[in-house]
C-alpha cells in the first residue's frame, strides 16, 4: 500500500515525512507537483496522500498561496476524488495551509479560515504540547504529546467569532496547544505559540478523512528527537492512524 | 594590492601575445587574480622590517603542514573539506565569509552567503545537512557610523536574511554565535556555514577534454558584477553606491538545486561540478578546466540572461543559484532532463578542451583568449610584517567584590553573555527531524554547547558541530586569541560527546598591507599550526577575508574555529542543563589568574591583563575525561566554561535545567590566583562543568584520576531555585532574577 507525499519548488519536510510513513508501516512515494499536472503521476493510484511542511514557492503572497492556487483546480478535485473513497488526506505545517487556502477545511458551511502570521510577528521555532481533542479518526495519540512548531503563519483564525466553537462542538477540532500537563494553553505564549483562536493547533474535515495541523509529528517520531525534559515522542500515532485509515478505504 | 605589479604582468603577457588585452580579458584577470579568489596574501611570502624572509606560502606553511589525519578524506583542496563519518560516508564542510555585502545590504548580503556555502557543499556532491552563522556586530546600541547602518539594523537584517534563506531550503541552522564589540563598528562580520553528507563512493570528479559544461539554475543578470574584487578592497564612502555589488537571493531556486545535484551524483550524469560564487562564470568555468589539467570554451551567446549584457558582465556576474556541470556529451541529454524534472533552467553553455586555453566567445568572437598558465600564476606578493608594540602582561590585581551576586547579575546581562533564544527561535531547527541536539533548549529556552545530527536512519552514530571564536583576545595577542579560538570550539564539541575533531579555519583581517596587520596575521596562523597539531585535530577546510577595513580602521582580527566531531551513539549526547536535584557538580580543569581580555575586565572597563593560555595537555586531558565519561553514562550535563567564567557558567546550567545549584568557590581547582573574583570569573581555557549521574561520582572520579585531570567535586544540584556560591561573600541568587537578567538580551 502506498501513500503519496507531495512536493513543489519550496518543499522540504518531504523526506522526514515519508521517512514517518514508512516507520508506520506503508510505503511513501515523495511526488513532484510537476509531474501530477503533467499526468505522469496519478494522485489516485495511493491509498493516500500527505502534504508535507516546507515553504512551498517560498511562501510568495501568503503561506501555502501559490500551491494551492497552483493547484486550486486539479489538486483539489484529485482530494475530493480521494475522500469519496475514504482515503486520508494530511496536511502538515505547509500542507495545513494548503488545505486551508485551498477551502478542504475547515470544511463546515459559513466558516472560512486563515493561518494569519504569528501573533509574535515572526517565525519560531519552539516545542509545544498538543492535546488531542474531538472525534477525528486520524488524530490518535495519546491524550497529550509534545511537537515541534516551525512557522511564521500559523495563528488560526476565522471568518466568524463563532465558528472555532461550532467546530469545536462538531468535534472537528483536533488538537489544542496545551501546557505540559494536558490543561488548556488558554492563549498564553509560549504555550500557544502563534496565538491561535481556542488554542486551535489542528482540524478535521467533518467527514474524519482530512486532518490538519501546523506541529510537525514528523519530527516527533523517536526519544532521541524530543529534548528530555519534555516528555516521550509520540508522533508516529498520526501516522499509524493514517495508514491504518489507507488501508481500509477503498 | 599589487596593482603595479598585476598591470605590468598583464602588459608584459599580452605584448608577448602581440595584442592589446580585452575588456573581457581585463575584468576576468581582476576576478581571478582577486585576493578572494586566488589568497594573494595566503599564498605570499612575507618578509620582516629589515628584509628577512619569515614565511614562504603562508597556508602551505602553517595550515598545510596540520590538514592530515587517518580520518580526512580531502583536505584544503576542493570547495569543502571532508572527512570520513561511518561506513562510507563522508561529511563536508565549509565555512565562508559575506561581510561587505552584509555590511551593505544585511538581508540580502546574509541570505546570499548562506546560499553561497550551501553552493559550496554542492560542489563536493554533498547534501547540506547543517548550517552554522557566526555574526560580529558593532555594540547594538551605537548609532549609526558614518556612511554606514546602524548595528542593530544590520543586524536585524542579517539574522533575519540567514533564517528566511535556511528555513526556505529546509537546511537547519544549528550552530553559531553572536559576538558584539566596537571592533566591528563599521565593518560586521557574517560568516556562514554547511555541512554536508557525501554518500558513499558520491565524491568522484573526472572531468575530461571534450566534456561539455552544463550551467543551471538562475538565470545571468547584472547583480553582484565584481563582488570578488568588492569584497577583496575596503569599504568606503557611501553604502548606498555600494549595492550593485550585492547579489539577489533566491531560496526557491536553490532547494531545487540541491535536489538536482544530488539526483545527478546518484544518476552519474555528471563527471564534474563546481559553484559559482566570487568572480562568476569565469572563475567557475577557469578552476574546473584547471582541475582537469584543461583549458576551456565558452559560448556566451549560450548563457541564459535575465538582461541584456555586455561579454564580461557574462563572464563576472556573480548571480546567485548556479552551478557548473561537466559531463560526457553523450550524458549531456540525461542531465538536462534531471534539471527540467526539478524545474530548473540548464544550458549547454561550452566544453573542456586539451588546448590549456581559456577562451570565451560572443557572436563568434573570441572575447577571452589566454593561457590557462597565466590565469593561475599571479605575481607573488611579498607583504611586510612588523610587531605591534605589546602592553606588559602583568595582571592587575582589584580587590574583590562586595557584590558578586549583583556583578554576575550583570555579567548574565551583558550583550557577549545574555540569551540567544530570541534569535536561535527564528531559524528552524528541526527541518529534516535529525537534530539531536539542539542549540536552544526547551523549554528553558537555554542554550547548548553544540549541536548534535543523526543523519543517517539505520546508525546511531552523530556529528557534533561547534564553533569557537575570541576576537577580544586579539589586542593583547593574536596567538593565544588563535589558540583560546581552537580550545573553545573543541570543547564546545566534547560538551556534548564530540570526538575525531576536525576544525576549520576563517580569518577576518584588516589590510594585509598593513605590516601590523600582517604580523598579527602570522601570529594567528602560527597558534593553528600548533595548535591544531598538539590537540591532533587536522584543518581540512578554511578561508580568509582580508581587507575589513572602514573609516574606523580595520577589524577587529577574528578568527572563526569551526570544529566538526563525531559521536558513537546519539542517546549519549549531553546538553548543558543541570538535571537532577542530589547529583555532584564537578569543576574540570584548572583555573588561573588569567583575566586579559575577560567579560569581567570588559565590565570594569580594564584593557591590559594576562590573556587566557592553552596548555594542550591538560585541555586533551579535560576533554578526553568529558568524552569518556559520556561515553560511560556517567554525566547527566556539561558546560564549557567560557564568557564570564564559572560564575555564569554555573548560572546557565542552573537557568537551562531550571533547577537550583549550590557550590563552594574554595573547592575550585586553581593555581596562582588570590582573589575570589579570579575564581568566578575567570577565562582560563581548558575547563569544563559538570553534573554526575546519580550513583556515578566514584566511577567518574576514578575515571578522571586514570586520564590525569584536574578536577573536584565543587558543589550539588539542589531542589530550590537559587544559585549559591560559596566564598567569602556568597553569591545567593533565585533562578528568576537569574534568568531577567539573562534574558535582558540587546533585541
Amino acid at each position: 500500500m502506498r501513500i503519496a507525499v507531495l512536493r513543489g519548488p519550496g518543499t522540504n519536510c518531504d523526506r522526514e515525512t515519508a521517512r514517518a510513513i514508512a516507520e508506520a508501516g506503508a510505503e511513501a512515494s515523495i511526488v513532484h507537483v510537476l509531474d501530477v499536472e503533467s499526468g505522469i503521476v496519478d494522485l489516485q493510484s495511493f491509498a493516500g496522500l500527505v502534504i508535507p511542511g516546507g515553504f512551498s514557492y517560498a511562501d510568495r503572497v501568503r503561506a501555502g498561496a501559490v500551491l494551492a492556487a497552483k493547484l486550486r483546480t486539479s489538486l483539489r478535485d484529485a482530494i475530493e476524488e480521494m475522500r469519496s473513497k475514504g482515503r486520508p488526506v494530511l496536511g502538515i505545517c505547509n500542507g495545513f495551509q494548503v488545505l486551508v487556502e485551498l477551502g478542504v477545511l475547515p470544511g463546515i458551511d459559513g466558516c472560512r479560515a486563515a493561518l494569519a502570521p504569528n501573533s509574535s510577528a515572526r517565525f519560531e521555532f519552539r516545542w509545544i504540547h498538543v492535546r488531542r481533542v474531538g472525534r477525528c479518526r486520524l488524530s490518535a495519540g495519546p491524550d497529550v504529546q509534545p511537537m515541534p512548531v516551525a512557522h511564521g503563519e500559523g495563528k488560526v483564525v476565522f471568518s466568524d467569532p463563532r465558528c472555532a466553537g461550532e467546530l469545536e462542538s462538531a468535534g472537528l477540532v483536533a488538537y489544542k496547544y496545551s501546557m505540559p500537563d494536558g490543561t488548556p494553553a488558554g492563549g498564553i505564549y509560549p504555550y500557544n505559540p502563534n496565538g491561535s483562536e481556542a488554542d486551535i493547533a489542528g482540524l478535521c474535515s467533518p467527514d474524519g478523512d482530512v486532518l490538519g495541523l501546523m506541529p510537525h509529528p514528523e519530527r516527533a517520531i523517536h526519544d532521541w528527537q524530543v529534548p528530555s525534559a519534555l516528555g516521550v515522542a509520540n508522533g508516529i500515532s498520526i501516522f499509524r492512524a493514517l495508514v491504518e485509515a489507507a488501508s481500509s478505504s477503498g | 594590492m599589487a596593482d603595479a605589479e598585476d598591470a605590468a604582468a598583464i602588459e608584459r603577457y599580452f605584448a608577448s601575445l602581440g595584442r592589446k588585452p580585452s575588456e573581457a580579458e581585463i575584468r576576468s584577470i581582476a576576478q581571478l587574480w582577486s585576493e578572494h579568489c586566488r589568497h594573494r596574501t595566503f599564498r605570499g611570502r612575507v618578509v620582516g622590517p629589515d628584509g628577512t624572509l619569515l614565511a614562504d606560502d603562508l597556508l602551505s606553511t602553517f595550515i598545510g603542514s596540520v590538514s592530515s589525519a587517518p580520518w580526512v578524506i580531502s583536505s584544503l583542496r576542493d570547495n569543502a573539506g571532508i572527512v570520513e563519518f561511518t561506513r562510507g560516508y563522508g561529511i563536508a564542510v565549509k565555512v565562508e565569509t559575506h561581510n561587505h555585502p552584509s555590511a551593505v545590504e544585511p538581508f540580502g548580503g546574509a541570505a546570499t552567503g548562506v546560499g553561497g556555502v550551501i553552493r559550496d557543499v554542492l560542489a563536493v556532491w554533498a547534501d547540506p545537512v547543517a548550517l552554522t552563522d557566526v555574526l560580529c556586530f558593532g555594540p547594538p546600541d551605537s548609532p549609526a557610523p558614518h556612511g554606514a547602518l546602524s548595528p542593530r539594523r544590520v543586524m536585524d537584517g542579517v539574522i533575519s536574511g540567514i533564517g528566511y534563506y535556511g528555513n526556505n531550503v529546509g537546511v537547519p541552522t544549528l550552530a553559531g554565535a553572536v559576538v558584539f564589540d566596537g571592533g566591528y563598528l563599521g565593518t560586521p562580520l557574517v560568516y556562514a556555514g554547511c555541512v554536508g553528507l557525501v554518500p558513499p563512493d558520491g565524491y568522484s570528479k573526472d572531468p575530461r577534454p571534450g566534456d561539455v559544461l552544463v550551467l543551471v539554475g538562475n538565470r545571468t543578470g547584472r547583480d553582484g558584477i565584481a563582488g570578488a574584487t568588492f569584497a577583496s578592497s575596503a569599504l568606503s564612502g557611501d553604502i548606498k553606491s555600494l549595492r550593485p555589488a550585492v547579489q539577489i537571493p533566491d531560496p526557491l531556486v536553490e532547494e531545487g538545486l540541491i535536489r538536482l545535484i544530488s539526483a545527478v551524483r546518484d544518476a552519474r550524469a555528471a563527471t564534474g561540478v563546481t559553484d559559482l560564487g566570487g568572480g562568476g562564470l569565469v572563475v567557475a568555468a577557469a578552476e574546473m578546466a584547471h582541475e582537469a589539467h584543461a583549458g576551456c570554451e565558452l559560448i556566451l551567446d549560450e548563457v541564459p540572461l535575465r538582461e541584456d549584457l555586455e561579454p564580461w558582465e557574462i563572464l563576472v556576474s556573480e548571480s546567485q543559484e548556479r552551478m557548473l556541470l561537466s559531463a560526457r556529451p553523450e550524458e549531456a541529454g540525461s542531465l538536462m532532463a534531471l534539471a527540467r524534472h526539478e524545474g530548473l533552467e540548464a544550458a549547454i553553455i561550452g566544453n573542456l578542451t586539451d588546448s590549456r586555453r581559456f577562451r570565451a566567445l560572443h557572436h563568434g568572437v573570441p572575447v577571452v583568449d589566454v593561457d590557462m598558465d597565466f590565469l593561475f600564476h599571479p605575481p607573488r606578493l611579498t607583504r611586510t610584517s612588523v610587531p605591534r608594540v605589546t602592553e606588559p602582561e602583568d595582571e592587575p590585581l582589584l580587590d574583590d567584590p562586595r557584590d558578586p551576586g549583583g556583578e554576575l547579575l550583570h555579567l548574565l546581562s551583558s550583550p557577549n553573555v545574555s540569551s540567544r533564544e530570541g534569535v536561535l527561535r527564528t531559524y528552524d531547527l528541526g527541518v529534516r527531524g535529525n537534530t539531536v541536539v539542539y542549540p536552544v533548549e526547551d523549554p528553558s529556552g537555554g542554550h547548548n554547547d553544540a549541536a548534535v545530527i543523526k543523519p543517517l536512519d539505520d546508525s546511531w552514530e552523530g556529528i557534533a558541530i561547534s564553533v569557537g571564536l575570541r576576537p577580544r583576545y586579539s589586542r593583547l595577542s593574536p596567538y593565544w586569541m588563535a589558540a583560546s579560538s581552537i580550545d573553545e570550539a573543541m570543547r564546545n564539541n566534547s560538551a556534548v560527546g564530540g570526538r575525531r575533531i576536525s576544525l576549520l579555519d576563517n580569518f577576518a583581517w584588516g589590510s594585509p598591507e598593513r605590516p601590523e596587520e600582517m604580523w598579527s596575521l602570522l601570529e594567528a596562523l602560527r597558534a593553528c599550526r600548533d595548535f591544531a597539531s598538539g590537540f591532533g585535530a587536522p584543518f581540512v577546510s578554511g578561508k580568509d577575508s582580508l581587507y575589513n577595513e572602514s573609516e574606523y580602521g580595520p577589524v577587529l582580527p577574528t578568527l572563526l574555529i569551526t570544529a566538526v566531531g563525531v559521536i558513537p551513539d546519539v542517546r549519549r549526547a549531553l546538553t548543558s542543563g543541570l538535571k537532577s536535584p542530589g547529583d555532584s557538580v564537578y569543576v574540570i580543569g584548572v583555573t588561573r589568574a588569567e583575566m586579559g581580555g575577560s567579560e569581567y575586565f570588559e565590565m570594569k572597563g580594564i584593557r591590559g591583563g594576562s590573556v587566557p593560555k592553552v596548555r594542550i595537555d591538560e585541555s586533551r586531558s579535560a576533554m578526553e575525561c568529558i568524552v569518556h565519561a559520556i561515553d560511560q553514562g556517567l554525566l547527566a550535563a556539561s558546560h564549557d566554561v567560557s564568557d564570564g567564567g564559572i560564575a555564569v557558567t554555573a548560572a546557565e546550567m542552573a537557568i537551562s535545567g531550571h533547577v537550583g545549584l549550590e557550590l563552594d568557590l574554595g573547592r575550585v581547582p586553581s593555581e596562582g590566583t588570590s582573589r575570589e573574583y579570579q575564581l568566578l570569573f575567570s577565562e582560563s581555557n581548558g575547563r569544563f562543568l559538570v553534573e554526575a549521574r546519580a550513583g556515578a561520582d566514584e566511577e567518574l572520579e576514578d575515571l578522571m584520576r586514570s586520564v590525569g585531570c584536574r578536577f573536584s567535586r565543587v558543589g550539588s544540584v539542589v531542589r530550590e531555585g537559587r544559585l549559591v556560591i560559596r566564598g567569602d561573600r556568597d553569591v545567593d541568587l533565585g533562578l528568576e532574577e537569574l534568568e531577567d537578567a539573562w534574558r535582558r538580551a540587546p533585541w
